[in-house]
This record gives C-alpha cells, sequence and structure tokens, in this order.
C-alpha cells in the first residue's frame, strides 16, 4: 500500500473499487423487440465489480437510468476526476458491497456509450442507424439483460437493482422473469409517467428535432450534431431533477458577472444561468441526441400494468422477489406518491416489501447522491440479501 | 412508541393465531412483529413513521412502510388483514376512534394496547398536586406530548359501545407489585396498561 497523502488518487481509497475496465460481449442470436422488429446482432458494453462466487448466486444487476450507462463505479484511469455515477452506493462496504456481491452494470440498448444505438453502423446498410433504430421499451432492456445473465452464466440474480428508468427495468425484471431474481429494489421510481411528465420529455425532444443540425435524426449523414438542441433538452431535464429548495440552497440569485448597479448596463447572468448551460454543454458533448429521444421514450412508453388489465396487483401478483421500494421528499419528477402507488399494489399483492420516504432536498437527483438515511437504510436491507 | 412490556407481548402473542396475516400500527422497532414472525409465523407489514425504527426493522428483515397513521388507512382494502395491531399508539392518535373504525375495516379483528389515565397514581397527581401526571410511565409535561387522548379502560369500553365494536377479550397488565395485586380487584384504578381484542358486531 502506498501511504495516504494529499496527492493519492480516490482510486486506492479503501471503499473504491479502484481502476475498472469495461468489456464488450457481442450477441448474434436475433432479439425480438417489443415493437415487432429485431436485431439480428447487438453488443453490450458492460462493467463488473467483486467477485461472483462458486454458486454463482452473488451477483447483482444495476440497471440504469435516462442518461446513465455502464460506468457505475470506479475509475476508468488515474486521470479520471470523477468516479462512476453510483459510485458512493458501490463499493467494498459500501450498500451495495463489492466484497459480498458480484455487481455486473450495463449500458442498455440504444445507449450511447458503447452498447448498440444510434450511433453504431447497421449492419444491412453500412450506414449508422440514426433515426431509424428501433424504439426501445423498458422490456427490451430486461431481455436482453438476461441473455447477458445467461452469458455470465448467472442463474438467479441476488437483487436487480434501479432508480428512476432503472427502477422501471427492474420491477419489469421481476414480471418477466419471477424466478430469476430473489430481491428488487426501486428507487424513486413510477409505475407509470404522469401526463406532465410526459410533457416534460416532449419539450426535451422538440429541443432537439427543432435543432436545424438534428436533420430527421440523420446528422450523422450530413456531419453535422445538434448541440444546441440536446443541451437545451439536458437544461429542461436538469430543472426538473432538482427541487425549488435545492437550486435556491445552492444558487439562490447569486450573480456570476454584471452588474444591477443604477447606469450599469453591463449584462447580468445569474449562477443558475451559467450552472445549467454548463450542465447543457458537457452533457451534449458526451451524448448522443437519438439516444435521448429513444431513453425519454422508453420512460413515456413504460406502464408496468399495462398488459395486467392496467390492475397493478394482478402485475405484481406474478412476483417472486422481496422488494425495497425508497422516495424522496422533493422528488417532484418522481414523486413520493407514485413510489407509494408501487408499494400499494405490492401489498395488495400481498408481496414482502419495505418502504422509506427520505427526508432530501436534492430532488429526484438524490438517489445518486449520498444521504445519511438512504445509506443506512439501503446498507441494512442489503444486509439482508442473502449471497 | 415501542412495545417495551414483555407481558404485553405474550398476551398478543396468545391473541394471535398460527400464519395469520397481520398489519402492526406503529411498529416502533419491530419487536412484535419479528416475534410473530419467528414464533407463529405471521406475514405482514408493519407501519411506521420514525426513520431509525424504520431502518431497524428493515435490518431485522421485517416488511415496514413509512406511512403516517393519522393519514389513515384508506390505501389498505376491507378485511385484507386477520388481525391489525396497535400497540401504545391510540393515544397519540389525531382521531382515535375513526382510527379503530378503519382497524376493523382493514382487519377481520383488532388488538388495541394503551395506558390507563385512570391509573391511581394519575388520579393522585392530578388531585394531590392538581396537575397534569407526570411520572416514569408518562414522563411528558402536557404541551409537549406525543399523547394527545388520554383515556381511562372504562372511556374507551363507553366508546367501543357506541361504535358498535365487541369486546372479545381485554386483559389488565400491571408491572408494580400493589398494582398486580389489585388490578382484577379495581382494573380501572390499578390497570395501568390494557390490552384489548376487538372486532366489528356482524
Amino acid at each position: 500500500m502506498s501511504q495516504a497523502d494529499t496527492t493519492q488518487h480516490p482510486c486506492h481509497a479503501s471503499d473504491n473499487v479502484g481502476l475498472v475496465m469495461p468489456e464488450v460481449f457481442h450477441f448474434d442470436t436475433p432479439l425480438k423487440l417489443a415493437c415487432g422488429r429485431t436485431l439480428e446482432t447487438y453488443d453490450l458494453v458492460v462493467e463488473t465489480y467483486g467477485k461472483l462466487n462458486a454458486e454463482r448466486s452473488n451477483a447483482i444487476l444495476i440497471c440504469h437510468a435516462l442518461s446513465g450507462h455502464h460506468h457505475a463505479a470506479g475509475y476508468h484511469s488515474e486521470d479520471d476526476r470523477k468516479p462512476g455515477w453510483w459510485d458512493a452506493y458501490i463499493g467494498p462496504g459500501k450498500p451495495i458491497d463489492t466484497n459480498r456481491f458480484f455487481i455486473v452494470s450495463l449500458n442498455n440498448l440504444g445507449g450511447c456509450h458503447g452498447s448498440t444505438g444510434p450511433r453504431s453502423i447497421n449492419p444491412e446498410t453500412g450506414k449508422p442507424w440514426g433515426a431509424d433504430f428501433p424504439n426501445l421499451r423498458a422490456r427490451d432492456w430486461v431481455h436482453s439483460q438476461a441473455r447477458l445473465a445467461d452469458r455470465l452464466g448467472i442463474e438467479q440474480w441476488a437483487a436487480v437493482i434501479g432508480g428512476s428508468l432503472g427502477g422501471m427495468q427492474a420491477m419489469r425484471w421481476s414480471l418477466e422473469y419471477p424466478q430469476r431474481l430473489r430481491h428488487c429494489v426501486v428507487i424513486a421510481s413510477a409505475m407509470k409517467l404522469t401526463a406532465q411528465n410526459i410533457a416534460f420529455n416532449e419539450t426535451a425532444r422538440a429541443a432537439i428535432t427543432s435543432d436545424p443540425s438534428y436533420h430527421h435524426g440523420n446528422y450523422q449523414d450530413h456531419d453535422t450534431y445538434p448541440k444546441g438542441g440536446l443541451s437545451v433538452a439536458r437544461m429542461i431535464g436538469h430543472i426538473t431533477y432538482l427541487s425549488d429548495d435545492g437550486m435556491g440552497q445552492k444558487f439562490g440569485r447569486e450573480i456570476r458577472s454584471g452588474s444591477f448597479a443604477q447606469g450599469s448596463d453591463e449584462p447580468v447572468e445569474f449562477q443558475i444561468e451559467s450552472y445549467l448551460r454548463y450542465q447543457g454543454d458537457v452533457f451534449s458533448d458526451s451524448f448522443d441526441a437519438n439516444t435521448y429521444i429513444l431513453m425519454t421514450r422508453a420512460l413515456d412508453y413504460f406502464d408496468l400494468a399495462r398488459e395486467y388489465d392496467d390492475d397493478p396487483v394482478k402485475a405484481f401478483s406474478r412476483a417472486q422477489c422481496r422488494y425495497l421500494v425508497v422516495s424522496f421528499t422533493t422528488d417532484w419528477r418522481f414523486a413520493p406518491e407514485r413510489s407509494r402507488e408501487i408499494v400499494d399494489a405490492l401489498v395488495g399483492a400481498d408481496k414482502p416489501v419495505s418502504y422509506a420516504e427520505v427526508e432530501s432536498a436534492y430532488g429526484h437527483d438524490a438517489f445518486l447522491i449520498p444521504i445519511d438515511r438512504y445509506y443506512r437504510l439501503f446498507s441494512e436491507y442489503m444486509k439482508g440479501v442473502e449471497t | 412508541m415501542s412495545l417495551s412490556l414483555r407481558t404485553d407481548l405474550d398476551v398478543i402473542q396468545a391473541w394471535i393465531r398460527d400464519g395469520s396475516r397481520v398489519l402492526d400500527l406503529g411498529c416502533g422497532d419491530g419487536t412484535l412483529m419479528q416475534n410473530l414472525r419467528d414464533h407463529k409465523r405471521v406475514t405482514g407489514y408493519g407501519l411506521e413513521i420514525d426513520p431509525d425504527h424504520i431502518t431497524t426493522c428493515i435490518g431485522k428483515g421485517l416488511n415496514v412502510i413509512d406511512q403516517n397513521l393519522n393519514d389513515g388507512l384508506a390505501n389498505f382494502a376491507d378485511n385484507s388483514f386477520d388481525s391489525v395491531v396497535m400497540t401504545q399508539a391510540l393515544q397519540t392518535m389525531h382521531a382515535p376512534h375513526e382510527v379503530l373504525l378503519e382497524m376493523l375495516r382493514v382487519g377481520k379483528e383488532c388488538i388495541v394496547t394503551f395506558p390507563n389515565f385512570g391509573h391511581w397514581k394519575a388520579r393522585w397527581h392530578l388531585l394531590y398536586n392538581g396537575r397534569m401526571p407526570v411520572s416514569d410511565l408518562l414522563p411528558y409535561q402536557w404541551y409537549d406530548t406525543p399523547n394527545i387522548h388520554f383515556c381511562t379502560f372504562k372511556d374507551f369500553e363507553v366508546l367501543c359501545r357506541s361504535l358498535d365494536i365487541n369486546i372479545l377479550q381485554r386483559q389488565v397488565v400491571a408491572e408494580r407489585p400493589i398494582s398486580k395485586l389489585l388490578k382484577d380487584l379495581r382494573p380501572n384504578l390499578f390497570g395501568e396498561t390494557a390490552i384489548y381484542h376487538l372486532r366489528k358486531r356482524q
């Protein structure tokens, strides 16, 4: 062990999974999609943390949210400033404890971080899929994840865990493959989006599609990119992931530049403007516009009980796992009421479930952030997940 | 408020059938649910709002739901539980009479325990000091207490009659030697806690 000094990279911390390497899995068994189309072949990019035990019974699947990807924990190199998106909760001694569990985290189909998606080449045309990439639904991801489990020799997950859109996948798992998971952790999620929620997604999509560089989604053919549109889409989304209080606490009416002094016509920029613009800018550099449209549509289309006569109790009657459901007080995008609907349906179906509504000022983003109560209850729950 | 007395636990356990489905309102740290699960193969859920208690229950592998009892039980279906239990929390409810009716709507039976405000020490405190009782059993000042609806055994039984609730069984519990001796003679004077087994009249 090198000695702890200020120059040491955080990947060496005792509670960090350290340096990790993604791996690409190629699948050439055609995958029939919910929309009726078929993906003949596809790649999934995957990271794993911890060790699979001899019985192959300690595996946990992490399902990512709208803008997520496979890189959930650790660092890719000592040059990385930021760890994976859920590093606060995955690692040695953390709630999703890599000393006990083998954790599988992938970039979903349709993504833009290495798995087959709109940026990939369509083998039939030899050109990028672009807007012609099939519309996906949460169940398509679940089926592709099941094939990944087969490939890894995992018959049954100890737990399937997800926040937001990831929680939708976790719930879908428990209905599509009830015998293949023992626990389902659903954080800041919903059985279906509200009209307001769909409206936000449509506004974000409209920002992208109205960008002149969008070219009906075939911007790669035109060698251009709807950066402005995607940036605005992200800004809209970002506002809805924070809470009024949280934004107020963090930015208030602080001014970044300019002045309100009498006689000064120097333009004023608020901190929140600059912050949002920066977020949009960074995001649009690393994300794909078609993937954003695809992911938001998958969110909109999701309705857990649609094929169960719109009866969530009937839907959950199929399930065989235990559930942990968590929500956050200031999350208005996936409000606690939506989580309580999940819990009520599970109780109605007489399924084992625990539910906690965690006090937080961080809005929807709370599920990614270290919050003491959330951390402790998540840890306690995971300690009860048998390996 | 958590269940502290061993006697309460034993009585409640005896009244709950093996393998039944139970809803525990204000389940605290889950002591009762854990006992019922381990000794009577009981399934069901505890409702609680205290964050630390919820975490403790989760750690015990119990089903606990973050829910404020004052918001009602509208999310639970009629007769969906064999028993609905509430230990030492009725006196903290905004509307105890409505809670009782809700418990009997959701459960086929219910079990309620509460401290007896008619206990001689409480009466003596009020009579002699002219002030609201504060004791080791009721350790709060009147202005800062979760116990906003105290009653005596007699009060409770009058309420049950008016709500058409059938009292199946009543067990009076006392821990102090003198109370233990006299509780059967004058329960409303010497009983410290009552445990009622209730059912709605058909």
